[in-house]
């Protein structure tokens, strides 16, 4: 009897060559719908550009106050970032095989949306060619940043992440480059391939070294993403300003990073999955977990929200509890109740398991995350700062123009570097999803496959977990 | 130690019996490259790999950066002693930070470079085996044997009864 082994993850995928054809399916000639959405994304980076400009020439005066927006829009872009780390490292350190997939696209949005978030503390100093002064670089005055300021904290973290999660994105891309080099018939591609590959073949002392280094790269990587927002959170969190001087700002920070991060991760998945029909490699049982992922972060949130408001009861103090009542019943009491209902009760739709496997219904309250999440930054910034000790500092924010612009700029830009990446390299990491699904063997029996239809049988991976696998 | 650079490669579309010709080939006392378009465990105790040494790059560069964070902010803060809220100059909690992010990003990037120097990345000067075969990044999985000329036969006859779709001899 002919019997075949599949993974439970990718029961569709047949053949290692599958994933191949099927990867390098996401980089052959582009559609009309996708120069229409590229053109549009660079004409939303031309707006950002023209709006910089203004600040620029003008000066920042029409930024709206206290750069309300754009550190709304930095600490926004910074935790979208998030969910790509933990599905890149952290599943891969707790051994989850549907993590294969999914990984590429969420470590590409991350680097995207880091890269996006590095923008805005250029935009905001005003003058963002003197931006080195943010660094210790030694100038002629003999004067040094002040290592105890979270500010310069935030500087050393996201830089770092930046490079860690580059390089991360890069290392893992390097077999699937050579893979691109070695399928790919125009000469152009593959002399730029070829470079990107540095000769990658694939031997033995290669991929010896590789899984080593990965290992260690993404061992690195976690303790990493989970410390970004702590420090993006200092940022606040250092400083006495009401709403803001809570010691519970890191882990909430961190789960809302996540969340947004996830959210983010699936509203560029599904599209993708529609347009290239990647059925066999985004199963429902991908979205089931992120959906699970999705729940849980929404949880901590929502459980953060809750304590923030009886901390600010429970202290007593004054400030504290008129600033948090004024979130909810005050100016922005419409940002303050989206935050909530969207990152905190909406998502427990999630609980029932027919919304869960719905695509379309998933999709949509991933959008509203994302929503909900701008509007949390959104409402630890403005509110806090428009409401602080004395009334006479009591002012509302006014987006202007500028704001505006700025902030769809960096939704362009981002989308932008995310689609040439669609367009460009490897979207599906193909090394990766090979080590999940079963490895091609002539003699079936007299391996780690058992014969029954039904029984499940177990088989260690190179990387040294234990996975299921169904037959 | 240097691998001969003549030899025999045997490809093969299944993973059983690559690694049963690598055991073969390895009891006759052959040198051996093997391409696999995936990481497997079964190649590499077919192989008898050793812990890569990686992790020892990435331990020093992680130590280097403590001490580089450390050093930093101490020394930068005693060159320019500026006084801020009352508190000490040399303040080991608030460097914290600064000795986490670059034990981070420096041990990242001598990860990094273990991965580069051991693995021989980029590849400039000529490769480690003579020949290599483009379906080794998708499904197929390579034996290189690197073999004298005179023993040639030995290795097609073992790749061959080890199940090689196609064994290519390199006669240069």
């Amino acid at each position: 009897m002919q019997t075949v082994t599949r993974s439970v993850f990718h029961p569709h995928v047949e053949s290692y060559e599958q994933v191949n054809r099927d990867s390098m399916r996401l980089l052959t000639k582009p559609g009309k719908g996708y120069v229409a959405l590229l053109a549009m994304a660079v004409s939303l980076v031309g707006l950002l550009v023209f709006a910089e400009l203004h600040n620029i020439i003008f000066g920042l005066g029409m930024v709206g106050e206290n750069w309300a927006v754009l550190i709304t829009t930095f600490v926004f872009w910074v935790g979208i970032g998030h969910a790509g780390t933990l599905i890149s490292a952290i599943l891969y350190l707790f051994r989850a095989p549907w993590r294969q997939a999914v990984y590429r696209f969420a470590e590409a949005m991350t680097v995207f949306a880091v890269l996006t978030a590095a923008l805005f503390p250029l935009l905001h100093i005003g003058r963002p060619w003197f931006f080195y002064w943010l660094l210790p670089l030694p100038s002629q005055r003999g004067i040094w940043p002040n290592f105890r300021s979270p500010l310069l904290w935030d500087v050393f973290a996201v830089t770092t992440y930046l490079t860690v999660s580059s390089v991360f994105f890069y290392i893992g891309l390097i077999p699937d480059i050579a893979a691109a080099r070695d399928a790919t018939t125009d000469p152009i591609r593959k002399r730029i391939y070829g470079v990107l590959a540095l000769g990658w073949r694939g031997t033995d002392r290669e991929w010896r070294h590789f899984t080593r280094a990965y290992l260690f790269l993404a061992a690195l990587a976690t303790p990493l993403v989970l410390s970004v927002h702590s420090v993006v959170s200092w940022d606040f969190a250092v400083s006495i300003v009401p709403g803001w001087h809570t010691t519970i700002f890191a882990p909430y920070f961190v789960a809302g990073a996540i969340l947004s991060g996830v959210a983010m991760v699936v509203t560029l998945m599904v599209p993708v999955h529609r347009i290239f029909r990647l059925g066999a490699y985004f199963t429902p049982l991908h979205y089931d977990r992120l959906a699970k992922l999705l729940l849980l972060t929404s949880c901590i949130v929502g459980y953060a929200y809750a304590m923030e408001y009886f901390m600010a009861y429970y202290s007593g103090e004054l400030y504290e509890r008129d600033v948090f009542w004024d979130r909810v019943t005050g100016d922005y009491w419409w940002a303050g109740w989206s935050m909530i209902t969207f990152n905190a009760i909406l998502p427990q739709l999630l609980w029932i398991k027919k919304i869960r496997q719905n695509l379309n219904a998933f999709f949509i309250i991933t959008i509203f995350v994302n929503i909900g999440m701008w509007y949390e930054r959104f409402v630890i910034i403005a509110p806090s700062l428009s409401h602080s000790y004395e009334p006479w500092k009591f002012w509302n924010i006014h987006m202007t123009w500028v704001d505006a612009s700025l902030l769809l700029g960096s939704f362009g830009w981002f989308f932008m570097w995310f689609l040439l990446f669609l367009r460009f390299l490897p979207g599906l990491s193909i090394a990766e999803i090979k080590e999940v699904l079963p490895p091609p063997m002539r003699n079936h029996g007299a391996h780690h496959h058992a014969h029954d239809e039904h029984e499940m049988t177990t088989e260690t991976l190179p990387t040294g977990y234990r996975e299921r696998e169904v037959r | 130690m240097s691998k001969l650079a003549t030899g025999v490669l045997g490809v093969f579309p299944h993973l059983d019996t690559a690694t049963d010709a690598i055991r073969r080939l390895r009891a006759e006392g052959f040198e051996l490259t093997v391409y696999s378009p995936t990481p497997r465990h079964e190649v590499e105790e077919a192989l008898g790999t050793k812990e890569s040494p990686v992790r020892i790059f990435t331990l020093m560069g992680a130590f280097t950066g403590t001490a580089a964070g450390t050093a930093l902010a101490t020394w930068a803060s005693i060159d320019w002693p500026l006084v801020v809220g009352g508190k000490s100059i040399v303040s080991l909690p608030a460097f914290s930070v600064i000795m986490f992010e670059l034990t981070i990003l420096l041990g990242a990037l001598s990860t990094v470079a273990g991965l580069f120097i051991l693995g021989r990345l980029p590849h400039l000067g000529p490769a480690e085996a003579p020949m290599y075969h483009p379906s080794f990044t998708a499904g197929n999985f390579g034996v290189f044997a690197h073999a004298p000329r005179d023993r040639y036969s030995d290795v097609q006859r073992i790749m061959n009864e080890s199940g090689s779709e196609e064994v290519l001899v390199d006669h240069r």
